[in-house]
């Protein structure tokens, strides 16, 4: 490991060498190949920011390489899934789940192939290449598609142990990820299983919900806050459809307040997600919504704007004790 | 017209030999019934596409009864060569053929359209056994196509896939983005059929936004180009008769089939305007007068046995 990789880099190909999580997607697929399953990858001409490079390596006969045409890879991807192949395709998530909306709403999700998209380098994550890669708003769009599930991992060995249990999970799922050599939050082999939140704790004062990379964040900070003296939890909630409703309500009965963390949009993200059950079902607790507040995001190096939009665990730290103030 | 481009075959194309006279003779009545039966069906929805449809009725008389290796009453065969449809909205035409060959119970096509009918104005894979993916949204079709293809070569599955595509689909920037990629996977099995027509909803194609000189758009873009007239069933069959036999391909081929939106109606043929409407039933009748007079002349000396049947076929199902 080199040490002197700085968390703002993009150095795709070194990353890719020795960050362990960045070939999470790679190595969990040429792990599922090896097994028997019969899975199939492709890329729109990013091979290297996603790992894909290695998978196709060792299995090139299983990697399609679709150049810069993402709707084309999609379609071809569902074309696919109906030989009885398990495609994985994968791209940044701006284009997946914008450009893409149609193509997955109808050929992946209305004509219930089970392809998994990948949509990676989401939220802000992509920094100074500004708005147009950035993606806060596939969770929303993504998640008012019928028929296809959503998943956030908040880490990489969460999201090797949801891509071991896609390979027979019926529906087409839709997975954001981050850069992929995030901080990380569980060992590997933690158990996973789709829309079964984790509850890390349930806090008296307030409980965290959080998705994707703010939850390593959201655990640091409550650490904190539980240091001074509050009584604060934190649920993962890594599967953002289905909702584990259960573990909405659970954090409602037990917490005067909820804050949800996002990297996303506050409006039809997770916090809208959890704000629906809450209304519903009529909990009691306070919600607050933390993520970015409708606006487009500014251009920095991503630290910078994790700093700037309190999704580093000092902003989730501070958010969180202003509320308990 | 004869089909052009068959300088670039190879020369050990195992050719299966022309179509015979009664074949052709069933393929043109197969075509007027599936005109026929489109008027049915519009007659129910009161509204529908039966020029789209008119144009390719040869195509999809020929792919379904001559040139696709298919099973009747087994439209999930495995084997099957696949048809996909990029102008989903000719499905009015299809679903009969389906039918015909016992992919669903024919009683389905009475309830054309009705609340519940798994038969709707556009092709869908989840409710109509025989259609091989949905289509609706112009311009994935071929990019479809393409992960078929791809995936039978990875599964070692043997079929062809041949996509129908509108002129006006052309478009469409992802179909390119398609024309690109089977070109550069050499997606030999796959055979794109572009029903050139002329027309789209908003009037004539190349006034829209022109897609001439389509052949050599599609050489360009590294696919083996036919021509050939679409209404001309024995040109077509033994155009596609030849392909399919061809066992060399080893790129993707495009055929533009010259047609005539409307074609078998005069007035749609002229009025662009009838990309979708509504036969009131006295021009429903003089519909099919026309298009029964229309099989005759083109079929002159056994047209008698060939109408009788699509008339009792049509009739028998109304």
């Amino acid at each position: 490991m080199n040490s002197t990789l700085h968390p703002d880099s993009w150095q795709y190909r070194e990353l890719n060498k020795r960050a362990p999580s960045l070939s999470v997607l790679s190595d969990t697929l040429i792990e599922l190949a090896e097994a028997g399953h019969p899975v199939v990858a492709g890329t729109a001409d990013l091979q290297h920011s996603n790992g894909l490079a290695g998978f196709a390596g060792r299995f090139p006969e299983r990697f399609t390489q679709f150049g810069i045409s993402e709707q084309n890879m999609v379609s071809a991807a569902a074309g696919m899934a109906t030989t009885g192949v398990i495609p994985y395709v994968a791209t940044f998530a701006s284009f997946l789940a914008l450009l893409c909306c149609e193509q997955i709403r109808m050929d992946v999700a209305y004509c219930a192939q089970p392809v998994r998209l990948i949509g990676h380098h989401t939220g802000i994550s992509m920094g100074f290449y500004g708005t147009s890669h950035h993606a806060t708003e596939d969770i929303a769009i993504m998640r008012s598609i019928a028929d296809l599930t959503v998943v956030s991992p908040a880490d990489g060995p969460q999201f090797a142990a949801a891509l071991r249990a896609s390979v027979d999970y019926p529906q087409p799922i839709y997975f954001r990820i981050s850069r992929g050599h995030d901080p990380e939050v569980y060992a590997r082999d933690t158990p996973f299983e789709f829309g079964k939140a984790i509850i890390h704790e349930l806090g008296r004062d307030l409980t965290i919900i959080a998705t994707g990379m703010p939850v390593h964040p959201a655990r640091t900070a409550m650490r904190t806050l539980q240091e001074e003296g509050y009584s604060v939890g934190l649920i993962d909630m890594h599967t953002i459809k289905p909702l584990d409703r259960a573990a909405v309500m659970q954090a409602a009965k037990t917490s005067r307040m909820i804050l949800t963390v996002e990297e996303h949009n506050v409006l039809g993200g997770l916090g809208g997600a959890v704000a629906e059950v809450l209304a519903e079902e009529g909990g009691g607790a306070r919600l607050v919504r933390h993520g970015i507040r409708d606006e487009f995001s500014l251009i920095a190096p991503p630290t910078h704007l994790y700093r700037h939009y309190r999704l580093d665990a000092k902003g989730v730290e501070e958010t969180a004790r202003a509320l308990l103030a | 017209m004869e089909p052009t481009g068959a300088t670039s075959w190879p020369r050990n194309v195992s050719d299966p030999g022309p179509v015979t006279p009664q074949e052709a003779e069933r393929l043109r009545e197969r075509a007027c019934f599936v005109r026929l039966e489109t008027i049915r069906l519009i007659s129910i929805a009161k509204v529908g596409h039966y020029s789209s449809v008119f144009s390719c009725a040869e195509i999809f008389s020929t792919l379904y009864y001559d040139t696709m290796n298919i099973r009747r009453g087994e439209p999930g065969w495995p084997g099957r060569d696949r048809f996909l449809m990029g102008k989903g909205h000719a499905a009015v035409g299809q679903f009969p053929v389906l039918a015909d060959l016992d992919f669903f119970d024919k009683a389905w096509l009475d309830d054309y359209t009705r609340l519940g009918s798994p038969l709707g104005d556009h092709p869908d894979m989840r409710k109509v056994p025989g259609v091989d993916f949905s289509s609706g949204s112009i311009g994935h079709a071929l990019s479809n196509g393409v992960g078929m293809a791809l995936g039978a070569r990875f599964r070692k599955q043997d079929f062809d896939v041949f996509v129908l595509l509108g002129d006006g689909e052309m478009q469409e920037g992802q179909v390119w983005e398609a024309a690109l990629s089977a070109a550069t996977h050499r997606l030999g099995r796959l055979v794109a059929i572009v029903d050139r027509n002329g027309y789209q909803l908003d009037g004539s194609v190349d006034d829209i936004a022109a897609v001439e000189p389509l052949a050599d758009k599609w050489r360009a873009f590294g696919w083996v180009v036919h021509e050939v007239d679409g209404h001309d069933v024995v040109a077509l069959a033994n155009l596609l008769r030849r392909i399919k036999a061809d066992r060399t391909r080893s790129q993707p081929c495009c055929i533009i089939a010259r047609t005539v939106k409307g074609k078998g109606i005069d007035y749609m043929e002229t009025e662009p305007g009838w990309h979708l409407g509504y036969l009131a039933p006295e021009d429903e009748r003089r519909a099919r007068e026309t298009i029964l007079a229309g099989a005759d002349a083109a079929n002159a000396e056994v047209a008698g046995n060939g109408i009788a049947s699509a008339v009792m076929t049509s009739e028998g199902t109304a």
